[in-house]
């Protein structure tokens, strides 16, 4: 047994209501730099829907993830190392930008310079890539709530097999959110992809990053990933991902997607592991057992002979403590009500998912009926199986009997609560048959409902034995480094961000200060454009009024 | 003037491609990157990249045998030279047609398709110039050689570039050589002056280690490389 340790959140769907506020405040920390317009390491998607990229589930198209070889043993699905350096020239798998979307901004230089007219003058989009006047016609998100489902909503990929079962008319669909970051999967897909080596899984807390003086922008991960998390800045050449806000996470915070969330529907906690057994659970025949498989993987942290064998592969005391609390392992492993999602691709992801409950609710509810009894409930769930096999598809592979025992949990929740709400005796009939205990049952609806800050994040800090070591708590200056404090932003002689690598703290920091302060709009320069957007309301913006005979400089 | 033009030329440019390099390496390797312009068109890519570059491959193991094998060796394992020069015009003639059409490809590409040739730095267009100079010299070389009278360059440029790395050249040998090859000689070596401040330094970038490295990559905070830099002068850890 080698025990290891990793950082894992999940997200509880039946509190998502899509206001993308993770995807706008991870946006603005990490993907706010030109050539990476396109990017959201955080995207909340309507499903059924295509999600973005889009159809990335398509893996017969994309050849993402792994498969079994005729042999039994785990490869990748897009072809062995021989075949990805013979394609290494122009990767036949890799999306365009039109599978994405192409990033755009808006003219406002006419809204400004437009002289006095009968009609309002209009900004234009601009495209961010091409700089020339676009269509917009698709985006990250495009097909929020549904939008343009008649069209789009049938290409889903996990409609498979229920397709005609489906009717997608506006009042007889169901529909919900499902915000994705990188999985920071276990066995990651795409640092096997990668030819350089540049994609790691950190030792300590399993997150996966890529090193940016080590890639070489060959692409092969971008089209390894099977859920489309790793993405290609198209400035500096380099692939980039999610990081699970490692600097926030080392010291102890969670990560800006989960503090921002208004649903309060994120975990982050430790999942303490076998590592020897990973590669043996993603090679399981069935993909039906892989839910099953990867579940066994994980170790109980209580258990003594866990505790010994974590010591030994020097897995901090505290963090131990905190696997024993984490609030990711007793959903996944306790109450067993969180499902990984897309098993199937064998990556072994681990931001999992608790499905809604919340489609079945909204159908008793329209027809008038008890939404909360538990009877209703059940039936429901039995009898409305579009939506169940619908989320099978999702999270364990098409098989819906993990996805029933879910469900009936969350129904049970509900009505056994409402009975202790309304101080009336609990019915302790209601968790026994989901093969629970009335107390365990009171539990799952504290982290559940109730979700206080201290029990959804159960983040051990990184070692203070190693802050030195730690890439942004700072020991030294944190601007002392070769450049210096003012040197950010101008592009070096060999394209958009050459030269020696900048921490994350002071590179942000020098983004926002010159963002405020700088006339133009990120990647292109236009000569006499002044956007009031970005202007503090301090001075006199540069290029706002023509200079007098002599002036300096503000 | 010989002396100058195939002595210290060469030199010079091999100093400024050894030291570029390292000095790349050392303050530049966020930089060290191929630069893809994938994203933004593939159509073109798919037939003009994978064509140009095995065509390279196969020019640049033309060149090896052509240059650093000595005659000697060949005729040695019984390689005549009406059959060292079939083979040599034939499989040479098709890398190097391989390359040419694939670089008429990707630089219609770059110069049409908007994005990429926004995407397109100072360096890249002057690197292009001079690849392309080179590659259609050499395309010339091979052309002429075999068309009009015959030019052994096994027996005077190929002497003459292994005596640089043996430190003794002979520009003698190189004044004697005709015109195209003079010309193909001096601009690929303007070219490797070049290199170490072009995307070219990819080249040294290929991935040769994943066929044998282990799928999955972990890291941990060694002891040697703490943080992002290594430690200041004094500030070093007591003990190993």
């Amino acid at each position: 047994m080698k025990v290891m340790a990793q950082m894992a959140m999940v997200m509880n769907l039946d509190k998502c209501i899509g206001c993308h506020t993770c995807s706008v405040t991870c946006k603005q920390a990490w993907t706010n730099r030109a050539g990476t317009e396109y990017v959201w390491f955080n995207n909340v998607e309507t499903r059924p829907g295509l999600g973005y990229p889009r159809g990335y589930e398509d893996q017969e198209k994309w050849q993402g993830g792994w498969k079994l070889g005729k042999n039994g043993k785990l490869t990748l699905k897009a072809g062995g190392r021989w075949k990805k350096l013979a394609n290494i020239f122009s990767n036949p798998k890799l999306p365009s930008i039109d599978d994405y979307y192409e990033p755009w901004t808006y003219d406002y230089e006419t809204l400004l310079n437009a002289p006095a007219q009968k009609h309002f003058p209009v900004a234009r989009p601009i495209s961010l890539i091409s700089g020339k006047p676009m269509n917009v016609s698709w985006s990250a998100n495009w097909d929020d709530n549904l939008g343009g489902s008649h069209e789009n909503a049938s290409r889903d990929v996990m409609l498979k097999g229920i397709t005609d079962k489906v009717k997608l008319e506006f009042e007889q669909t169901f529909m919900f959110y499902l915000p994705r970051i990188c999985e920071h999967c276990l066995n990651p897909s795409c640092a096997a992809s990668c030819p350089s080596g540049a994609i790691y899984k950190r030792a300590e807390d399993g997150i996966v990053l890529v090193d940016q003086d080590k890639c070489r922008g060959w692409r092969m991960c971008v089209s390894g990933c099977p859920y489309k998390k790793v993405y290609f800045n198209h400035k500096t050449g380099k692939a980039e991902k999610c990081t699970f806000c490692y600097p926030r996470i080392e010291v102890g915070i969670p990560t800006v997607c989960s503090e921002t969330c208004v649903g309060r529907l994120r975990y982050i906690g430790l999942v303490l592991y076998d590592a020897d057994r990973v590669l043996e659970a993603a090679s399981v025949e069935d993909d039906q057992d892989l839910y099953e498989a990867q579940r066994n993987v994980f170790l109980d942290p209580s258990d003594p002979a866990v505790q010994r064998a974590a010591e030994l592969a020097g897995i901090p005391g505290d963090w131990v403590e905190a696997a024993k609390r984490s609030p990711v392992y007793a959903l996944i492993n306790r109450y067993k009500v969180a499902l990984p999602l897309h098993p199937e691709y064998r990556t072994m992801p681990m931001v999992w998912y608790i499905p809604p409950l919340s489609p079945v609710v909204d159908v008793i509810a329209d027809t008038g009926h008890d939404a909360e009894d538990k009877g209703n409930l059940f039936a429901a769930i039995d009898t409305l199986r579009i939506p169940v096999e619908y989320l099978a598809n999702l999270f364990t592979a098409g098989d819906t009997k993990p996805v029933d025992a879910v469900l009936k949990k969350l129904a049970a929740m509900r009505s056994y609560m409402r009975d202790i709400n309304l101080g009336r005796d609990p019915d302790e009939s209601i968790p026994e048959s989901v093969g629970m205990d009335g107390e365990t049952l009171y539990d799952m609806f504290r982290l559940l409902a109730i979700a206080k800050y201290d029990e959804r994040y159960v983040i051990p800090t990184a070692h203070a034995e190693q802050a030195h070591a730690l890439e942004e708590l700072a020991t030294e200056c944190s601007l002392d480094y070769e450049g210096g404090p003012g040197m950010m932003g101008e592009s070096g002689p060999f394209g958009e961000g050459s030269g020696e690598l900048t921490p994350v703290a002071v590179e942000n920091f020098q983004m926002l200060k010159q963002r405020q302060t700088s006339d133009t709009i990120s990647g292109t320069e236009k000569k006499g454009r002044v956007n009031l957007l970005n202007w503090d309301g301090k001075g006199s913006p540069r290029g706002l009024f023509p200079k007098k005979g002599k002036e300096d400089d503000h | 003037m010989d002396t100058f033009l195939f002595l210290i030329v060469p030199y010079l440019c091999l100093a400024v491609f050894v030291v570029g390099h390292y000095w790349r390496w050392t303050y530049d390797k966020f930089g060290w990157t191929t630069r893809s312009s994938q994203l933004y068109e593939n159509r073109l890519l798919r037939w003009g990249s994978p064509l140009f570059h095995f065509g390279l491959l196969g020019v640049i193991g033309g060149h090896v045998v052509g240059l650093v094998v000595p005659k000697g060796w060949t005729e040695a394992i019984g390689v005549s030279e009406g059959i060292y020069h079939f083979l040599a015009v034939s499989l040479g003639g098709l890398a190097g047609v391989a390359t040419v059409v694939g670089l008429v490809i990707l630089v219609y590409r770059r110069r049409t398709v908007g994005p990429v040739f926004m995407a397109t730095t100072k360096m890249d267009k002057l690197m292009y110039v001079f690849l392309a100079a080179v590659i259609l010299l050499g395309m010339w070389n091979t052309v002429a050689s075999s068309v009009f009278g015959h030019y052994d360059y096994r027996e005077g440029v190929s002497v003459w570039f292994r005596g640089i790395f043996t430190f003794r050249p002979d520009p003698a040998l190189m004044s004697e050589a005709p015109l195209g090859f003079q010309l193909h000689a001096l601009v690929a070596f303007a070219l490797f002056a070049l290199w170490p401040f072009t995307r070219l330094v990819h080249v040294f970038s290929a991935p040769l280690g994943y066929i044998t490295r282990p799928y999955i990559v972990y890291r941990s905070r060694d002891e040697d490389r703490e943080g992002t830099r290594a430690p200041k002068r004094g500030w070093e850890k007591a003990s190993r």
